[in-house]
């Protein structure tokens, strides 16, 4: 019993490899949200409040990004409907 | 030609202060005109490590504020010709530094030194702000640990966005990384994030690693900086990060395990 609990203890997964998984991907996101300007998540919530007096909508169903494709800049909205 | 660096990580307690002290001790070493700035208002340090904390009798917001000459306020390091240290204010007012106060010492200190060394604040409020936005080089400290990476990177994006270069659209800031803390057998053992691992994730290049030691906190325990513990392995490494900020190109060491002796280990030895 204690040989094998010795032996399963060495054969733990490294945790540094953990950490670096880890940071490679929140350190991208973050990157990515970096370059966005400072006005969209104002725009979403105004989107928000405007499309709400018409339909019952959350924060969650209006997606802003911003796409930049050399000199042109494209604003893309991406608003989900509740099902009828 | 006048060079402002600033030592900076956003996360606490990585080694900032320790940094500073041993970055411009080691220019100052070398024959360079050096200042030290402290801009953590309300929690000034730099002094403890430096060793000149009962000499400070005027700070960096009297000088801003016009109650003492920078002259008066700038003190002499005891043990280097070419070494100036300017304190932190322990004011608890955060609006003391404004950015045309900072502005006008940090020119004036540039016509006299070579280097000002600016000692940045935890943080991306405006003291962190303020240290950064004059400067021509960054040093980012960091640790070898999740959520000391992931500051440094926000720092990173910091430094290329919200320096007064930047704005001016001038050539950016460079930008160094500086490793603190690392132990080359817990790499091995696979439980700590290695040099290359945070090359990798920050895309930056490294200016120096500096090994966990005992040497740091019996330096700052003396207000010594550690480059002036020169048998030690972290003030010899600070020694390297200094050669290679002049242009050297100096190998890295302590990166990999030291081998025990027989001696050592049959009775343990010191580190």
């Amino acid at each position: 019993m204690s040989i094998f609990n010795f032996l399963r203890a060495r054969k733990k997964a490294p945790t540094a490899s953990m950490a670096k998984e880890r940071l490679q991907i929140i350190v991208a996101h973050e990157r990515g949200q970096r370059d966005e300007p400072d006005y969209l998540p104002a725009l979403q919530k105004e989107l928000v409040a405007v499309i709400s007096k018409y339909v019952k909508i959350d924060q969650e169903h209006v997606q802003v990004a911003l796409e930049n494709q050399g000199s042109c800049s494209i604003l893309e909205l991406n608003i989900t409907l509740p099902d009828r | 030609m006048s060079k402002i660096l600033v030592v900076t990580s956003g996360k606490g307690g990585v080694g900032k202060t320790t940094t500073s002290a041993a970055i411009g001790t080691g220019l100052a070493l070398r024959g360079h005109r050096t200042v030290i700035v402290d801009f953590d208002v309300g929690l000034r340090n730099l002094d403890l490590i430096m060793g000149c904390e009962r000499r400070v009798v005027y700070d960096f917001v009297n000088v801003i504020n016009g109650d003492a000459t920078l002259n008066q306020a700038l003190i002499k390091d005891k043990r280097l010709e070419n070494l100036y240290i300017l304190a932190a204010s322990q004011t608890r007012d955060k609006d003391a530094l404004t950015l045309e106060g900072v502005e006008k010492v940090l020119t004036e200190l540039a016509e006299q030194f070579e280097f000002v060394i600016c000692d940045s604040p935890a943080g991306i409020e405006k003291g962190a702000h303020l240290a950064m936005y004059l400067a021509d080089a960054a040093i980012v400290v960091t640790n070898p640990e999740v959520s000391s990476v992931r500051d440094s990177d926000r720092m990173l994006g910091l430094l290329s966005s919200k320096s007064k270069r930047a704005e001016e659209g001038r050539e950016p800031i460079s930008e160094h990384l500086l490793l603190t803390r690392y132990s080359p057998e817990r790499v091995a053992r696979g439980e700590m994030l290695s040099v290359e691992d945070v090359e990798e994730i920050l895309s930056i290049q490294m200016i120096g690693v500096i090994p966990e030691s005992q040497a740091v906190l019996k330096a700052s325990n003396q207000g010594i900086p550690v480059i002036l513990d020169d048998e030690s392995d972290a003030g010899q490494a600070y020694s390297d990060a200094v050669d290679r900020l002049l242009g050297k190109e100096v190998p890295h060491r302590f990166l990999d395990v030291q081998k025990k002796g027989f001696l050592q280990r049959m009775f343990g030895g010191k580190e």
